[in-house]
């Protein structure tokens, strides 16, 4: 029942990407066979994913041919053999077996004592390690968290005062998303939804900056991966499934003021478009930034491309793709803000739909 | 397809973070945030409907006291000339009432000089005739001592009675 709905959840935002990753598919293609095509030619294509992608170590740098990175835990549940978690350097980069699991391409598998893969565990395998990703996200929250609950302390010990420093930095943000998304989208009632509407801004805004920071503690793509607007696009969708009134389902389910022969087909349409909303939100947000990572790496990867076939064409082609990631990285700081602004807007916008009264 | 496919563990993670995150934020952090932002807009507009209200009382106390500037100025005004009025017509009359006086003293001094003088007149009269009484009785005494001077005078005056 759980790898069912498990499946379900996998397959429902791919339903929607499949068609927007088509052109994407080369790339995807290009990816080498194993991780030591690092020895032989310069494989842009395996470089990009690798960072794109999730992993189980956080890769620093590759010094002299050998990988330098700072291991993650490994929490693996196996409805066979429990739980069991090490370190991710006892994988040696994949070249060793460990506990009964291998890593190939940044998944664990099972195998089993001889060496083959053991596909029968492999299928009831639960992986929640601490991958690069969930460290990424924990230093977020640990930001936000520090960020807003000193404002807010501010506000406590500051009061009747001017605000000042990091408050006087977040009050214009946390007045523009009240003032200019809130009030806007939602109307009277908006406050009972502020507090989640702040937290999805500042969470997406500030996790799309720290993407964008290019080594160790920062530079995760954490947005840039579809579980984490996944699961705010699911937040999103169960309040607006919640609070949603007469009003709103008298919309989706029987649309007054058209003819009745319509109104089945409107039904169809209604339906399918409470779940395309939050999948939007999702396909949206990640594949923009996702989107934004690649094309900085690929202009990085451009140097080496042109290095690899002489020394002269890699640093004359470095200036021009140094220019264009620096014009890159600021235009995808404009994109992490109006990303974050555009999820919270459209939240909000489903929220006020929810709650409308008829008129 | 792998780019597109969460992975269970992230997805567990991030539902984990992100529901501590909301309810932490809510409840220290957004409260008394908007909280204290709200209280500030009330404290701002309800202070800006003081001050306009100030400025406007302002405005009416300015007026009023103008006019009460220009009262007692007028009423300085009005006392001053009172005063100057008064003083006039005090210092006329007392030159009036002095001259009223002075008059009456030089006639009641004319008049006793008048009647001192008549009485000395009347003195002097009387004086003059006893005077006079004296000194006829005394050359009459010492004339008519003899008898043919006493003759000698009545002749004469006979004499003159005759003549006449």
């Amino acid at each position: 029942m759980a790898g069912k709905v498990s499946r379900i959840i996998r397959f429902l935002p791919g339903i929607f990407l499949l068609f927007l990753f088509l052109f994407q598919a080369p790339v995807a293609q290009c990816e080498p066979e194993h991780e030591q095509a690092q020895d032989q030619k310069f494989n842009p294509g395996e470089l990009i994913m690798h960072h794109i992608k999730d992993a189980h170590d956080w890769h620093i740098i590759t010094w002299r041919g050998h990988p330098v990175s700072v291991p993650l835990p490994i929490i693996i549940y196996s409805e066979d053999r429990g739980f069991s978690t090490f370190m991710s350097s006892n994988f040696e980069h994949g070249h060793a077996d460990y506990d009964g699991y291998r890593l190939v391409h940044e998944k664990i598998i099972a195998v089993d004592k001889s060496g083959n893969i053991d596909e029968a565990a492999t299928a009831r395998l639960w992986d929640f390690s601490i991958t690069k990703n969930v460290v990424g996200l924990f230093e977020s929250v640990i930001i936000i968290l520090l960020i807003f609950l000193l404002v807010a302390k501010s506000y406590k010990t500051r009061v009747g005062q001017a605000p000042k420093g990091l408050q006087l930095l977040m009050e214009p943000i946390i007045i523009f998303v009240r003032d200019d998304i809130a009030k806007m989208a939602i109307g009277p009632k908006y406050e009972r939804y502020l507090p989640y509407l702040l937290t999805i801004f500042f969470f997406i805004w500030i996790n799309n900056m720290l993407g964008l920071i290019p080594i160790f503690p920062g530079g995760a793509n954490v947005t840039g991966n579809v579980a984490i607007p996944l699961v705010m696009a699911s937040f999103t969708f169960v309040i607006t499934t919640v609070i949603g009134n007469r009003n709103y389902w008298q919309h989706i389910f029987w649309m007054p003021g058209i003819p009745t022969a319509v109104k089945p087909l409107l039904l169809v349409i209604e339906l399918m478009g409470v779940f395309v909303k939050p999948a939007v939100l999702v396909v949206r947000l990640f594949a923009n930034i996702m989107a934004g990572h690649i094309v900085i790496l690929v202009f990085i990867c451009l140097i080496f491309i042109f290095g690899e076939k002489s020394m002269i064409g890699g640093y004359s082609v470095s200036v021009a793709s140094v220019a264009f990631s620096v014009f890159l990285n600021f235009l995808e700081l404009l994109v992490g803000a109006i990303q974050a602004y555009v999820f919270t807007l459209l939240s909000a916008i489903y929220f006020g739909l929810a709650t409308q009264e008829a008129h | 397809m792998d780019l597109i496919t969460p992975d269970i563990g992230l997805l567990f993670w991030m539902l984990v973070s992100f529901t501590i995150v909301l309810v932490i934020l809510r409840k220290l952090a957004w409260k008394p945030i908007l909280s204290a932002l709200n209280e500030r807009e009330t404290t701002i507009k309800i202070s800006l409907g003081e001050a306009r209200k100030a400025r406007e009382d302002l405005v009416v106390i300015k007026t009023q006291n103008e006019e009460l500037v220009r009262e007692t100025q007028n009423e300085r005004d009005e006392i001053l000339k009172l005063a100057r009025d008064t003083k006039n017509s005090i210092v006329s009359e007392a030159k009036v009432k002095a001259k009223e006086e002075a008059d009456k003293i030089l006639r009641q001094a004319r008049d006793e000089i008048n009647n001192e003088k008549k009485a000395a007149i009347e003195e002097l009269k009387s004086q003059v005739a006893t005077l006079s009484i004296e000194i006829a009785e005394k050359i009459l005494k010492t004339e008519l001592k003899e008898e043919n001077k006493q003759k000698a005078l009545i002749s004469t005056l006979l004499e003159e009675v005759r003549l006449n």
